[in-house]
């Protein structure tokens, strides 16, 4: 049998609030998930009634965020030992870990009973195997096992598109997957930038991310060659159609951007030993670290501005088409 | 639903025992209140469901 609770894992003596199991749905990354699918769900391109669109959205999240609270249940000895994840409900204390893992199973089976009964069941399937994949093939194996582990765990992430659009015509073809590449071609040096700012974390914490197991220098590279295979799966929507003309700018320009930011991280010095007195105050980023932090923070707004231009173009069209 | 003992009386490290009750029950509260907004949430979300899935057929069977 599994032991539940993590031996780290410290008690406090508050009684849990109801915002701490809002936390252990990790809400930031839940509104990723629902910015994405409800952008797949969009660009199907078939009306979906939009009560039934808003409970898809709203089954694809609480699937999220179950995913999340059983991440959090096992990786709660991971996370406090580390500074960025040590608040979090479990190794606070806040939130007893068998509560975490209750709540998990509890809204993992919810969303895709609801998704299924209310919407149609390919959709459920892709979203239980989501939460399966996050929950047990990342969290539970990949994680601790393989510095590939956001390379391949990047899927679980990639998903939510295919699920909206899987939500709204029952199938998933080759432009759904096209979304899902995006996020999966995006999720590694997206990571790594980060990972090269907070290595010591995931050492101490003895987490086998690339720059822990590789060193600085390759993720680096690594970074470089990911960063060159994005672009151009950034910019395939607009040969199958999916992507009009101002996608065409936006992924283009804004891919040249990120190819900048990604070659001055390869061409410095990220993520090596450098002065430990010398820190800028953001988590305590080495000056040599921050064409990484500049890359992780522009990874986000790269992504977000691809998937709102989709958003924007077939909603323009819809309304367009819809006057004409 | 009369408190478990043990649970009201928990100690908060800083505080005086009065306040750590006030906190348990503030928690408690809050904890309620989110509980009975998602089984709200969940009755309505049932109720959405059917009718939008069933739509006229609703009225179209034979009675």
């Amino acid at each position: 049998m599994v032991d539940i609770t993590p031996p780290a894992v410290a008690r406090a003596a508050l009684p849990p609030r109801w915002q701490d199991y809002v936390q252990l749905l990790k809400p930031r990354v839940m509104s990723l998930v629902v910015f994405t699918a409800a952008t797949g769900m969009i660009c199907a391109g078939t009306p979906l009634n939009p009560v039934m669109g808003v409970i898809a959205i709203l089954c694809i999240a609480v699937g999220a965020g179950a995913s999340a609270s059983l991440n959090m249940w096992y990786d709660a000895d991971i996370d406090a030992r580390m500074r960025r994840t040590r608040g979090r409900p479990v190794p606070a204390g806040r939130v007893q870990a068998a509560d975490a893992l209750a709540l998990g199973i509890v809204l993992s089976l919810f969303s895709v009973m609801i998704l299924g009964l209310a919407i149609n069941w390919f959709a459920a399937g892709l979203l239980a195997f989501t939460i399966f994949f996050y929950a047990v093939v990342y969290t539970m194996w990949l994680k601790r096992w393989t510095a590939q582990n956001i390379v391949i765990g990047g899927l679980a992430g990639a998903l939510p598109p295919v699920i909206g659009w899987a939500a709204a015509t029952g199938q998933a073809p080759l432009d759904a997957w096209l979304l899902c590449a995006i996020i999966f071609m995006w999720t590694p040096p997206h990571f790594w930038a980060l990972s090269l700012y907070t290595s010591e974390d995931y050492a101490a914490a003895g987490v086998p991310m690339l720059p822990v197991t590789a060193g600085a220098a390759a993720t680096r590279r690594q970074i470089w060659i990911y960063s060159l295979l994005l672009i151009p799966v950034c910019l395939a929507p607009v040969a199958t159609g999916l992507g009009g003309t101002t996608y065409l700018a936006v992924s283009a320009l804004g891919g040249a951007v990120f190819l900048l930011l990604a070659w001055r991280v390869r061409s410095g010095r990220a993520g090596d030993a450098a002065d430990p007195r010398v820190t800028d105050g953001l988590y305590d980023v080495q000056a040599a670290a921050r064409d990484a932090r500049n890359l992780f923070a522009y990874s986000i707004l790269y992504l977000t501005l691809l998937f709102a231009t989709l958003l924007g173009e077939h909603l323009w069209g819809r309304a367009a088409g819809g006057l004409s | 639903m009369t408190e478990p003992e043990t649970y009201s009386s928990l100690p908060v490290a800083g505080l005086p025992g009065a306040g750590s009750k006030d906190a348990a029950a503030r928690a408690r509260r809050g904890r309620n209140i989110a509980i009975a907004i998602g089984l709200v949430g969940f009755v309505v979300l049932v109720y959405l469901v059917t009718v939008f899935r069933m739509g006229g057929n609703v009225i179209n069977r034979p009675l």
